[in-house]
Formats: structure tokens, C-alpha cells, sequence
């Protein structure tokens, strides 16, 4: 791991409540950095604002305090740098699997006919030839992921940001995705911050597994993955992983614990 | 009856169209037979003498046989129906283009911009509140009984649907989608015509399907003063002459249009749902 490529610098996020009128704090000081085609997982108890984070990383919601770097660059709104991989699969209904994957590229100005061949390559990577002209509502739920995730990697980001993009599909489907993720963003050759509430599925994917705190959002803790790549599913049953599994877990429990006696 | 038999499994196969097409021959029938005096004739030794009741007089009531042949003299034989269904369908065109142009973007930009809004959310709900055919004085005190006047009657009762549901339209677009459009870079003139546009496209031609009705009122309203031509103008002069089957031949006409038209956007309507009814369902 040489460069860094991403870095959260003290970010914080305050925000007022619409109804109440009361400042929360949703996000305290949080500081992270991502290496060049690392591979980052935060997990943490529900609502721990770690799908906020990911928003701010992306610019859509600009942060109170605190900075976003990539590439040694501050960025505060959405830019071609970074691509976001939505959890519903928010795809555009009235357009066909091959126009949705265009849809970044026709944001950035790409000309229809280059968009279009760029769009196919991904297609064929995440394992969609054929389907070009279908719509969406005739995919799968985990078809409907892959081209979520071919319209974030056909923009060709410095980094992929991913939010619990699993986490509506079923078990079997999901531990396929895992996989299918792996070797995607292998090929790609991608950095990638994943959002999961699943200990398991950050361990699998990540080179490093960021415990976020109860809210406000903080980081409690980093743990540095060391299992062997290429991973395939069976890992999950390596007793190394159960290891991690329990650290992580350990960790998140106390938080939930803190948070459910919290006044 | 029997219930494998080649007839019964005809009348399943085309059960609703049947049933309506048997109450209207029924309808049909009845209406003849008012005119005719059927019924009179028929229940006089039931009822007796408060049987006549049931004769009417065909001023009146027309009947089926009289506005056919009445339809056929105006459209096939006289075709003095004709410069008056142009006419017609060129207020109905003109008013409902002007209702379009100016319904749909503004009530676009209006359900985008919160405070546009607000601003025009007032005016919007009081214009809806009012029968619009109420201006109609009104507008021939400023622009006199003409054309214009017909058309801009129109396009007051066109514009109210078309604005409300383009407004509402941008109201229900998917947030999500939205945040796609944003995380992309989308600039504002893309997120309409990319996200906002096409989400909205069920809900304006709704708006338009209830414009067309509307459309109608405004075609026999419109013309009712002022030395006019046309169909309701038409419907106008035959009742005051007692020309009955002319009126309902009229009428018929419009009825017929009406239906026409709103069964284009409606086949317009289902193309889109193609996508649309589906993907709600089965979005994930």
C-alpha cells in the first residue's frame, strides 16, 4: 500500500432537526484514510451515521466541519472522482440496462456513441451480456445490483464508495455478490469504501474494517484483515475469519449496548 | 345451460363486452319504444289509460331510428355538420395546445422551486376552486364573442388539470433518482429533462385525459353566444327550433370525439406504464 488515496480529515456533521428544531451531531470528528486499490469496509450499530459518511465522502451533503481529500485534492461536492453504488438499486425504470450504465457518462458529456461502447464493457464485466436492452424491472434484485454497479465503475472513479448495496437482496444471492464484487473490483483494479451492517461481509471483502461508534458516528476502531487473496467463500469458514468476526462483533455489541442505555 | 357448451364459452370469453353491448341494445330499444309509443301501446291493458304517459311526443325525445337517419342526412347528405365539427376542433385544438405550452412547464418549474411554489400555491388552488366557465362574461366584455373568446374559455378549462398534475407529477419524483442525477453532476437542465420529465410523463397524461373532458364543456359553453359556428353552436340552434334529433346528433358527435381522443392518450398511457406499473412492484 503506497499512496493515499482518499482521506477524511476531522469530519463532522451537525445537523438540525426539521421537526424538533434540535442540533444533533450525527458525525464527530471523524478521520480515515483509504491507500491506492485498498479495500475499506465500515461497519457499526444501526443509525451510527456510517451511510451519512458515505453521502458526505460523495459531496451530496457538505460536511460542518472538517475535509474530504482525493488525491491530495479537497473536494466538497459530487465529482467524477468519486462514484456512489446506491443500497436501493435507484435505477432509472424508463431506461434500458445499456442507458442506465450511460447515465454518469452522458452526465459528464460523454458523446452517445463512445458512452455506449465504454457501457458495454462494464456490462460484460459484471456479468450482463445479453441484457442490454432489457428494463429494469424485468432484473432480479442482484441483477439490478450489477448494473448499480456498472453505471458507478463505467465512470471510471479514483474511488468506488458503496452503500450496504446487499442488503436487500436475499443470503444465497448475497454471497455470490460477495464473490462477484471481489473479482469485479479486481479487474477494474478499484479503492473502494464499502458501507455493510454485515460483520461477515466486511471481513470477507476488506483489507481493513473500520468500527464506527454508537451516534455520533465516530471511529472506534481499525482492524487490518490479514487473510490471503483471492478470497472464495469457504474463507468464511477459516477460523481466522471467525476470529475477526468475534473482534468485530465484540466491538459493536458494546457500542449497540451503550446505545440502547443511552437516556 | 350448459356450461361446456361452444356458446357459454363465447360469452365467457367476451363477458364485458357483451354485457355493455346488451344494456345499451336494451337502452336502445327502450328509447325507440318511447317514441313510438311501444309501451303506451303495450301496457295500456295492464295499466290502463295512465299507460299513455309512456307516449311521448318525438319533439321531445327523438329516437334512435329519427338521430340516425339525422346523422346520416348531416354527415353523408346535406354534410352541413362539417364546417361546424372544424371549427370545433379547431378551438378545441388551439385552446388545448395554449393549455399545454403554458400548464406543463409552469407547473413543472413550480413543483421544482419550493418557493415558486408557495408563491403560486394561492392563485393555483383559487383558480381550481372556480368554475372557470364563470369568466366567461368576462372574457367577452374584453374580447367580444368570437373565436378568441372560445378558445380562451377552452384553454381556462384545459389548463386547470394539466397544470395540477404536472405540479403534482414533480411532487412524487423518485428522491432517490434524484440523488443519482446529483451524485453524477447533473446539471439542473439534465436532472429535468433526464429524471423529472420522464417521471412525470403518466401523471401529465393524466392531467391531459382530464383536460379533454373538460375540453368538451368548453366547446358548447364557448359557443353558446355570439354569432358563432360550430358544434355546440349547432346543438344550440336545433334545440331552439325543436329539431330534436339534431341535438342528440350533436351531442353524439362530441360524445364521440371525447371518447376518441381520450382513448388515444390512454393507449399512450399504457405504453408507458409498460415500464412503469411493473417497476414500482418490483423495484429492490
Amino acid at each position: 500500500m503506497t499512496k493515499v488515496k482518499l482521506e477524511a480529515q476531522d469530519v463532522s456533521l451537525e445537523y438540525r432537526q426539521p421537526r424538533t428544531g434540535n442540533r444533533t451531531l450525527a458525525l464527530d470528528r471523524v478521520s480515515l484514510s483509504i491507500a491506492d486499490g485498498e479495500f475499506v469496509s465500515i461497519v457499526g450499530p444501526s443509525g451510527c451515521g456510517k451511510t451519512t459518511f458515505l453521502t458526505v465522502v460523495d459531496g451530496l451533503i457538505p460536511a460542518s466541519g472538517g475535509r474530504i481529500v482525493v488525491d491530495g485534492v479537497e473536494v466538497n461536492k459530487p465529482g467524477p472522482d468519486r462514484a456512489l453504488v446506491f443500497q436501493d438499486a435507484s435505477l432509472l425504470p424508463w431506461r434500458t440496462v445499456l442507458k442506465n450504465v450511460c447515465y454518469g457518462l452522458e452526465c459528464a458529456g460523454v458523446k452517445a456513441a463512445e458512452a455506449g461502447q465504454r457501457a458495454q464493457r462494464f456490462i460484460d464485466m459484471v456479468g450482463l451480456s445479453g441484457f442490454e436492452n432489457h428494463y429494469p424491472y424485468e432484473l432480479s434484485g442482484g441483477m439490478q445490483q450489477r448494473v448499480n454497479l456498472a453505471r458507478a465503475l463505467v465512470v471510471d472513479p479514483k474511488i468506488l464508495l458503496m452503500d450496504e448495496p446487499f442488503a436487500a437482496l436475499d443470503a444465497q444471492t448475497r454471497e455470490f455478490m460477495q464473490e462477484e464484487l471481489l473479482r469485479i473490483r479486481f479487474e477494474a483494479g478499484k479503492t473502494v469504501l464499502f458501507i455493510t451492517h454485515q460483520i461477515d461481509e466486511a471481513i470477507f471483502l476488506s483489507d481493513r474494517v473500520i468500527v464506527f461508534s454508537a451516534r455520533p458516528g465516530r471511529v472506534k476502531a481499525t482492524i487490518k484483515i490479514d487473510l490471503e487473496r483471492p478470497r472464495k467463500l469457504p474463507l468464511k469458514r477459516d477460523p481466522r475469519f471467525h476470529a475477526y468476526e468475534d473482534q468485530i462483533w465484540t466491538l459493536i455489541h458494546d457500542e449497540a449496548v451503550e446505545a440502547a442505555q443511552a437516556p | 345451460m350448459n356450461r361446456n357448451g361452444r356458446l357459454w364459452r363465447f360469452y365467457l370469453a367476451h363477458e364485458r363486452l357483451l354485457l355493455g353491448l346488451t344494456v345499451v341494445v336494451l337502452f336502445l330499444v327502450a328509447w325507440e319504444g318511447l317514441g313510438r309509443g311501444w309501451w303506451a301501446d303495450g301496457l295500456t291493458p295492464l295499466l290502463g289509460r295512465s299507460a299513455e304517459a309512456l307516449r311521448l311526443k318525438p319533439i321531445f325525445v327523438s329516437s334512435p331510428s329519427a338521430v340516425a337517419k339525422a346523422a346520416y342526412r348531416l354527415y353523408f347528405v346535406t354534410g352541413e355538420i362539417w364546417p361546424h365539427l372544424a371549427a370545433s376542433g379547431l378551438e378545441l385544438v388551439a385552446g388545448l395546445a395554449a393549455a399545454i405550452v403554458v400548464g406543463i412547464p409552469l407547473g413543472l418549474v413550480a413543483g421544482r422551486y419550493r418557493l415558486l411554489s408557495a408563491a403560486l400555491e394561492p392563485f393555483m388552488s383559487a383558480f381550481n376552486a372556480t368554475p372557470q366557465i364563470a369568466f366567461l362574461p368576462l372574457i367577452i366584455l374584453w374580447i367580444g364573442a368570437g373565436f378568441g373568446a372560445r378558445v380562451l374559455i377552452i384553454y381556462l378549462l384545459t389548463v386547470v388539470p394539466i397544470l395540477i398534475n404536472a405540479h403534482a407529477a414533480v411532487r412524487t419524483v423518485d428522491r432517490r433518482l434524484l440523488q443519482v442525477a446529483h451524485s453524477f453532476g447533473a446539471s439542473e437542465a439534465r436532472i429535468f429533462r433526464s429524471i423529472i420529465l420522464p417521471s412525470s410523463v403518466p401523471f401529465l397524461l393524466g392531467g391531459l385525459r382530464l383536460a379533454i373532458g373538460r375540453g368538451m364543456i368548453g366547446i358548447i359553453v364557448g359557443e353558446l353566444y355570439g354569432q358563432a359556428i360550430g358544434v355546440g353552436l349547432m346543438i344550440n340552434r336545433a334545440g331552439a327550433l325543436f329539431q330534436t334529433d339534431k341535438v342528440f346528433v350533436g351531442v353524439l358527435t362530441i360524445v364521440a370525439a371525447g371518447l376518441a381522443l381520450t382513448e388515444v392518450v390512454r393507449r399512450i398511457e399504457r405504453r408507458v406504464e409498460l415500464w412503469r406499473a411493473s417497476g414500482l412492484e418490483g423495484g429492490g
